[in-house]
């Protein structure tokens, strides 16, 4: 990993180059753990600028169909945290800042300082947390700023003005708009709530806005992208790789393919907005 | 009849829902923040309804009218003559629907149509939520939506066609291993979707604040009538509570009352399942750790990775992995006592209710039943035949026939059910 290179040195960057960056996620351990380095491995080489890599679950309460059939097809076969952990190392050791997108309560088993901590031994740039809100997150804060670690807090539709400062104030890296009103999965149209929230985001931060929830191909990036539209400073996308690799469960390599050619499309989409 | 005890106890969750305060960290919010503006919403119209005479009068009169309450506390005397102290029975298997539920979803429904939103959802296990929450929809007149584990949902078609016929919708859930901690997922999921004009009606004393108090202040009714009836009826308070405890719904109901009356033990029974020194069970307090799960911090069944185990009962209303974060408070304190009962402790304790009391308890309430024996005859032997064991029998059975048919092979010409129940020495 090249020295410096952060999740807010990669935003900055894109920034600089007048696009937004784009963010992949896709769960470990899918379809095994070696599998899943190579998707998330193939989303690096096709043009993500940040990865986050989903610790599977059994109850996965903001998730769609999609993200719950990895993640339980890996729970079955029997993916464990230090699985997730080993999955960071190889995929940050690229050099692309890579974050854990994970519920709560595996975190809080681990120990939440011992977690922090072999994270960021890992190669780890932080936590994306959907189901803990910073007012909740004490324990979590402390290990974080302890290691230096990205705290990526989520905004929705429905947060109040005083909610998104007080969120936005506990992030580091970015934050994380949910676009919609609903669960994860694929959309044909981005969200008409999209604007508003960054709109707002951005008026109590200075911190990038990632937009995720619902984005499948280049023209929804470019739309979420536009500069002269809704503006958002990084473009996530989750479901849709997933369906990549759900849809060619038989053959690898072709739904390798398919991800890395939905990456090159995105990676397109978020440099025309 | 109502209550004449203080509403608030010194077990009572702080303004953020923690139990014993943040750094024990019981209860809480663990919630996606698309949720929390809702929650917030539901946390304001609940104080303010709870403040309100005219939400309150209107409540008790619906309870009263519509759905039976008080329910009556009933002194079982030949169950009591067998174990030699005095079990009184809180029938909450007389309610409206059969069970302690009514009282929740309708406390629930009220403050629905009093935030203006007309839909609402539930989760539900073996169907009796499912059923309540249908019912309560339909004397409200809103929509509902039931989510319910596909498993489920073949295993209890009685209920999935009661809600039908009531008007509700079932969604059978697949996802997950398809019971009840997924019809939670998939509720939820539903409601970060709806939140603007829908409710969420939660089915136990658990969740993310503010539902562990919000159940619990609409269930309560249940302690508070029966310490009113007991005092009333035999002039002193009973030494012994007891209630199971899944979620821990009807126990919370009970327990509150009796909180700060030191004298009185109070005891919650877990399902055992086939026995804790077996995977097959779910008593969450006694042999779960400290964790999250469905937005608070509670006693939950997981592996060494955080990983929510599935937890078994015979009885479906007790088959859950967590337990409201109130009880796990309790638990700590010392101030409850926790014990696991078996499933077929609980069946022997069904069989023994309907034969000597003609009384057929939910099997949850037979976890109950059966628990409450274990302590009446400790209590018996220190105390002679004045001790009082208060039992809330929670929901009436009906719905468990299936499972006892299996069981005790019932419907034989020669059924063979044990018939140790009734041949013991009566007195």
């Amino acid at each position: 990993m090249s020295a410096g290179t952060t999740t807010a040195t990669v935003f900055a960057q894109a920034r600089a180059d007048g696009r937004a960056a784009l963010v992949g996620y896709l769960p470990a351990g899918y379809p095994d753990v070696a599998g899943g380095i190579d998707a998330l491995r193939t989303l690096v080489d096709a043009g993500c600028d940040v990865i986050e890599i989903g610790l599977p679950y059994s109850d996965p309460v903001m998730d769609g169909p999609t993200i719950q059939a990895a993640a339980q097809a890996a729970l079955e076969r029997g993916v464990r945290t230090t699985d997730v952990l080993r999955t960071v190392e190889a995929v940050a050791a690229t050099g692309t800042p890579t974050l854990v997108m994970t519920y709560w309560n595996p975190v809080e088993r681990y120990g939440v300082p011992q977690f922090a901590a072999d994270l960021a031994s890992a190669g780890g740039a932080g936590l994306i947390t959907p189901d803990l809100t910073p007012d909740s997150a004490p324990e979590w804060i402390a290990a974080a700023d302890e290691h230096g670690l990205d705290k990526v807090f989520l905004v929705a539709p429905s947060s109040t003005d005083e909610r998104i400062a007080m969120t936005t104030a506990a992030c580091r890296g970015f934050v994380y708009a949910t676009a919609v009103m609903g669960v994860t999965g694929a959309r044909t149209t981005t969200s008409d709530l999209a604007g508003p929230l960054v709109a707002r985001t951005k008026a109590a931060t200075d911190l990038p806005v990632g937009v995720g929830l619902g984005v499948s191909n280049g023209d929804q990036a470019a739309e979420l992208a536009a500069r002269d539209g809704i503006g958002a400073d990084g473009v996530i996308v989750g479901s849709a790789f997933v369906r990549c690799l759900l849809d060619h469960a038989d053959d690898r390599r072709a739904g390798l393919r398919a991800l890395g050619a939905l990456t090159e499309d995105l990676a397109v989409g978020v440099r025309r907005g | 009849m109502t209550t004449e005890v203080d509403r608030t106890t010194s077990y009572d969750a702080d303004e953020r829902g923690w139990f014993g305060g943040p750094e024990h960290g019981w209860g809480g919010r663990f919630m996606p923040e698309a949720l929390v503006a809702a929650l917030d919403e539901l946390t304001e119209a609940w104080h303010d309804a709870m403040a309100d005479p005219s939400f309150v009068a209107e409540f008790d009169a619906i309870l009263r009218d519509y759905a039976g309450m008080p329910s009556p506390l009933y002194h079982a005397e030949r169950l009591s003559r067998q174990v030699g102290a005095r079990i009184l029975l809180k029938r909450e298997d007389l309610n409206h629907t059969g069970a302690h539920k009514i009282r929740n979803v309708l406390g629930q429904a009220l403050l629905t149509k009093r935030m203006g939103k007309t839909r609402v959802i539930a989760e539900t296990g073996a169907g009796q939520h499912g059923v309540a929450s249908a019912t309560a929809a339909a004397y409200f007149g809103l929509d509902c939506t039931v989510y319910m584990g596909a498993v489920d949902t073949r295993r209890q078609a009685l209920n999935v066609a009661r809600m039908h016929l009531l008007g509700a919708k079932v969604v059978p859930v697949e996802s997950g291993s398809a019971t009840l901690k997924d019809a939670i997922n998939e509720a939820l999921r539903d409601w970060v979707a709806s939140v603007d004009h829908t409710a969420y009606l939660f089915g136990t004393a658990a969740g993310p604040h503010p539902f562990p108090s919000l159940v619990r202040d609409f269930t309560r009714g249940i302690g508070d009538e029966a310490r009113a009836q007991c005092l009333d009826k035999y002039g002193v308070l009973p030494d012994a509570i007891a209630a199971c405890v899944g979620g821990g719904s009807n126990a919370i109901g009970l327990f509150t009352a009796f909180l700060e009356d030191e004298g009185v033990a109070i005891h919650g029974f877990e399902p055992g399942g086939e026995g804790v020194d077996t995977p097959r069970h779910a008593a969450t307090i006694h042999a779960g750790d400290k964790g999250v799960l469905h937005g608070a911090r509670t006693y939950v069944l997981q592996d060494a990775d955080g990983q929510t185990i599935e937890s078994h009962s015979i009885s479906a209303g007790l088959d859950y992995p967590g337990v409201g974060p109130q009880h796990a408070h309790l638990a700590a304190t010392g101030r409850a006592t926790y014990t696991p009962v078996t499933d077929a402790e609980a069946m022997e304790a069904m069989a023994l209710l309907s034969r000597t009391e003609g009384i057929i308890p939910a099997i949850e309430s037979a976890h109950a039943i059966a628990g409450a024996l274990r302590v009446a005859r400790e209590l018996a032997e220190e105390k002679g035949p004045d001790a009082t064991v208060l039992v809330n029998l929670s929901g009436r059975g009906d719905k468990d026939m299936g499972t006892a048919i299996e069981w005790f092979g019932l419907g034989r010409t020669e059924a063979e059910v044990s018939d140790d129940v009734t041949e013991e020495p009566v007195g």
